[in-house]
């Protein structure tokens, strides 16, 4: 393996606790190391910013939905600025598309953003093989998945006599059989419900026959996951996505999580990570008098450790949304009129895919875009807030840095403000520009590596740069000294990295992928007492409800040909 | 003695049963008995049973300028395709349908470098469905939703009887789910096809259309979904017939509608699907309701996906411009290539030109340089320069393949490939290595 020394950047890292000072950092064998030989190659990185190669906690990149949004919207290939003259073929495969791009352009533009692990926000276990299949077939970037549990009808009938080691055993067996990385909760009960056309509201509604309610779901699978001591917490999107005046149903699923402490070995704080947080801090009654509950929202945020975020940010930009939220999918075609898919699986979940247009002309989206901004800036804790797009949601994760510019620079945030059609309604509905906090270079580093590496448990290896932990350095044209005056430019310079080391090796130079290493997939083994119940069970309702024979379930070895397995004991 | 190799997915409809038992013998070379599978699926393993007496080609073969076969090797077949891709100025590559995933990535790897059309059977099969779901979209389930929660169940211009013929048993008409204890008895099945056929039979009301009529009939039923009147008589069937099967469809609690090429194949086409897609749309303001593509061939939904994936679009992939993949059914589509004789090579994989192009376009194949690859003699081997064999997938294979509704399963190996016998993977994995040498950056 090679060396190399990155000198003279200016590096921000919490994890070594260096805020834009000068210093050299070295690797090795695929490792930052204290020190590498005469041999090392040596890159300037005079004038630079260095930080950890990126992770993004939550977005949909590969799977059953992600890839029927790919087919049925073509059009996301053919009116797009890509065709008019941007990256068509720049490394070894054509990329395509926009909101949902292809599995190649997907790995070449979070390594040209310098980003080096993502997780894939929702795996089907029925469609687990076609998540890793998507996987295997996406260069550079590490990923994993998050199996959904909020909607699992053995979920259900373990919760609902409130046992937690039979759901913890059942757990540990779908993460085994789905290479599944943690719980995911989408709109718990809600899918459910909605094979029969309907859906679960607040976090008191019943499922029909289930017999059970949201909050029984939610608590049930954060005591599963520290039983568990899984290196990620539970990872919810709560009932009502997306509504006007959801804030209450929001805080009222935060509040399930007090009480609880995380029980594991990876470093990880928080039993409760609330994603795209803001689709679900909204006010008002309806359309009209919508506006933004992001304060109510932070308030309790910021006085709960027990929770970490992610925000969900609008990018303005037309896109696909998709979702095991089966039932606002359906919602929203019904407000916007546009083609809707919708898959509901068997005993296990749903899922919906419609495009939507976030148009700085529609009141609503506007109010939505300054949600998400508020978010991040009324966060106090950096290291519990994370920025995404809820890819493809909210916007493409293509468009981060120019979240980042707004997160940075109050004048584009004021700019953009003034830009909307509805800009005096939508500034009376919103609080974004009272808030002056303009996010620091630091804060950003935080914010989109420390945060997510540890929130993810995978705090001592990734989104850090001190010794011993992975080589994965992004380095970018910035210097701290001087910063951009044009704004505009952080945009760019955030696309296009100087340099991305991953694992140790140089994948992109100056903007452009220069070579295209074998990526790893992470699974969680979560090793937990067998109970001969559950297999019974799984057996049962393999033989009877399932049109899969159990021996045809489990995701083959073959489709994750470089897996990370973590090894997890549960805390019997 | 000799042992059973159970939970074999069947490689031969859209269906992909997976509950197969195969009895093999003991040095895992042959097959001696299949259970569960469906006559088709039967003789798809069983032909390749010594005892069947089934002439395998195991190795390449060239057609000779007097019209005869000569034997060649692997090499030799791997050298005449890639120099015929590195010559071609565009060549077709059609088929991919009875293939694993994993041979797909390969060869679109070997495309992409190449710079070919890739498309599949979509294209002559549900292509108008892919069409009218770019349009409308497509609200669908499981094929498990079905089996567990369904009572009302459209068969529209299809005959899984015959087509798919585990389909009602493992899925839409007889099993018992989980809110559907009562099975059969519970459900109301409702057939619409211009002719009686063997699934009409199984149908509590058998519903037929004047040919062609399909657009006119649905337009009815959502017309009537909708509270408004239609006239006496539409597409040849009488009001209150179309009144009642409506109100059936109302009261149930979960409808699905299965549809097959009487819709996508008569006129209208993706017009078809279009309206019973936003019959679906209506539907569900009443009840839940779904609808599903009776795919055809047991991997066509796989190589949707995997082009979809890799490229953005299902079928009818342009990859000549190298630098990104276009899409225009009709401007892209294989007949169409081939009609108006804009190919100039043509490599048809894991499918049959021969049998279900249209002659003009056959015939087009048949006049400019051609490969096969395929494990069996077909109509298209035997009009191709080229025919390079292959072990069969599911059978001696094990590989991806997607079922009518997208769930992904794993085909199995059931026994050895035949000695010296590449697969497709390999295949194509050397093409490809053969081709980059060919064309200078190796």
């Amino acid at each position: 393996m090679s060396e190399f020394l990155i000198k003279n950047g200016h590096v921000f890292d919490v994890v070594s606790g260096v805020k834009g000072d000068k210093k050299d950092i070295a690797i090795k064998d695929g490792k930052i190391v204290d020190k590498v030989s005469s041999k090392a190659k040596t890159i300037d990185a005079t004038g630079k910013t260095v930080m950890a190669g990126a992770l993004d906690i939550h977005a949909h990149v590969a799977g059953p939905k992600v890839n029927l949004g790919r087919w049925f919207r073509p059009e996301d290939k053919w009116f797009r600025g890509e065709m008019r003259g941007g990256i068509r073929k720049q490394a070894s495969r054509m990329e395509q598309g926009f909101s949902i791009p292809s599995v190649f352009r997907t790995g070449y533009s979070y390594a040209r953003m310098g980003y080096t692990f993502v997780m894939e926000a929702a795996m089907p276990p029925l469609y687990a093989r076609h998540v890793h299949e998507e996987i295997h077939d996406t260069p550079i970037i590490d990923e994993a998945a998050l199996p959904v549990f909020g909607n699992n009808w053995f979920v259900m009938e373990y919760l609902k006599e409130k046992d937690i080691e039979k759901t913890a055993a059942y757990t540990s067996w779908l993460m085994k059989m789905t290479k599944g990385y943690g719980i995911k909760v989408v709109n718990p009960g809600g899918t459910e419900a909605w094979g029969w056309g309907l859906n679960c509201l607040g976090i008191n509604d019943e499922v029909p026959y289930f017999d059970i309610t949201p909050a029984d779901i939610t608590k049930g699978l954060i005591e599963t996951n520290e039983f568990l001591g899984l290196p990620h917490s539970v990872h919810i999107h709560p009932n009502s996505l997306g509504d006007p005046g959801n804030s209450p149903v929001t805080l009222d699923t935060m509040k399930l999580a007090s009480g609880y402490k995380a029980k594991n070995k990876f470093g990880r704080e928080q039993v409760l990570h609330m994603t795209h947080l803001q689709f679900h801090s909204y006010g008002g009654s309806g359309w009209g008098d919508f506006c933004s509950a992001s304060r109510d929202i932070m308030d309790y945020v910021n006085k709960h450790p027990e929770i970490t975020f992610d925000t969900g940010n609008v990018t303005l930009d037309e896109t696909t949304t998709m979702t095991a939220d089966g039932p606002f999918e359906h919602h929203l075609c019904a407000l916007n009129h546009l083609k809707w898919c919708n898959v509901d699986v068997e005993l296990e979940t749903g899922s919906g895919v419609v495009p939507f247009i976030y148009s700085p002309n529609v009141f609503p989206c506007a109010v939505q875009w300054a949600v998400g901004l508020e978010l991040a800036l009324l966060a106090k804790d950096p290291m519990r807030t994370m920025i995404t797009t809820d890819h493809p949601n909210a916007g493409p994760f293509t468009r981060y840095p120019r979240v980042f510019k707004w997160l940075m620079y109050k004048k584009t945030r004021d700019e953009q403000m003034a830009a909307f059609k509805n800009s005096g309604k939508v500034a009376d509905a919103t609080i974004l520009n009272e808030l002056d906090r303009e996010i620091t270079l630091y804060e950003l580093s935080q914010m989109t590596r420390a945060a997510p590496a540890k929130a993810l448990g995978l705090g001592s290896m990734c989104g850090g740069l001190a010794v011993g932990m992975n080589a994965e350095v992004a380095i970018y044209n910035i210097d701290p000294a001087k910063m951009p005056t044009n704004p505009d430019d952080i945009e760019t310079i955030f696309s296009n990295a100087a340099y991305l080391f991953k694992d140790g090796e140089i994948v992109v130079q100056d903007g452009q992928i220069v070579s295209e290493p074998a990526k790893k997939t992470f699974w969680v083994d979560a090793k937990t007492p067998e109970s001969k119940q559950v297999t019974r069970d799984v057996r049962e309702k393999f033989l009877r409800y399932y049109t899969v024979t159990q021996a045809n379930y489990e995701v083959p070895d073959s489709y994750a040909p470089h897996p990370y397995v973590i090894e997890t004991t549960a805390n019997v | 003695m000799a042992k059973v190799v159970t939970d074999v997915v069947c490689p031969f409809c859209g269906t992909l049963c997976d509950d197969i038992a195969i009895t093999v013998t003991d040095d895992g070379k042959d097959i001696i008995d299949c259970q569960n599978a469906c006559a088709i699926g039967s003789e798809k393993f069983l032909k390749l049973s010594s005892s069947h007496g089934h002439e395998r080609v195991t190795r390449p073969r060239k057609r000779q300028p007097d019209g005869s076969y000569k034997e060649i090797t692997y090499d030799e077949a791997i050298e005449y395709t890639a120099q015929m891709l590195a010559k071609a100025k565009k060549t077709l590559w059609y088929g991919w349908a009875s293939t694993s995933c994993e041979a797909m990535a390969v060869g679109h790897k070997v495309a992409e470098k190449a710079g070919t059309m890739v498309d599949n059977c979509a294209t002559v099969c549900h292509g108008s469905s892919l069409l009218a779901i770019q349009d409308v979209g497509v609200p669908s389930c499981t094929l498990g939703e079905v089996k567990n929660r369904a009572d009302r169940i459209i068969f529209w211009g299809c005959n899984p009887a015959h087509a798919h013929p585990r389909h009602m048993s493992r899925y839409s008409i007889f099993p018992r789910g989980f809110f559907t204890t009562k099975g059969h008895k519970g459900r109301k099945i409702i057939c619409v096809d211009c002719r009686y056929t063997d699934t009409a039979k199984c149908a509590d009301e058998f519903i037929q259309v004047d040919q062609s009529y399909d657009y006119e009939l649905l337009d009815a039923f959502r017309t009537v979904a909708r509270g408004h009147d239609i006239p006496d008589f539409v597409g040849g069937v009488p009001k209150e017939k179309i009144v009642k099967a409506v109100e059936t469809l109302k009261e149930g609690r979960f409808g699905v509608i299965f549809f097959g090429m009487g819709m996508t194949h008569t006129l209208g086409r993706n017009h078809n699907v279009d309206i019973a897609i936003n019959f679906t749309r209506d539907m569900n303001d009443y009840t839940k309701f779904s609808i599903v593509a009776m795919r055809g061939h047991w991997n066509v939904t796989g190589s949707g996906q995997v082009l979809s994936w890799q490229y953005g679009f299902p079928y009818c992939v342009d990859l000549t411009r190298r630098t990104h993949a276009r899409y225009q059914p009709g401007d892209t589509s294989s007949v169409d290539l081939l009609r108006r004789k804009e190919v100039d090579a043509c490599i048809c994989i894991a499918s049959d030109i021969g049998a279900h192009f249209p002659i003009e376009a056959t015939r087009h194949m048949a006049q400019i340089p051609s490969v096969c690859i395929d494990p069996h003699i077909n109509l298209t081997t035997e009009i191709s320069d080229v025919h390079i064999p292959v072990a069969l997938v599911g059978v001696e294979v094990e590989g991806c393949a997607y079922r009518m509704d997208n769930v992904p399963m794993r085909c199995r190996k059931v026994i050895d490939p035949l000695e010296g016998m590449l697969t497709d993977e390999e295949l194509l994995e050397r093409i490809y290595v053969r081709l980059c040498e060919i064309m200078g950056d190796a």
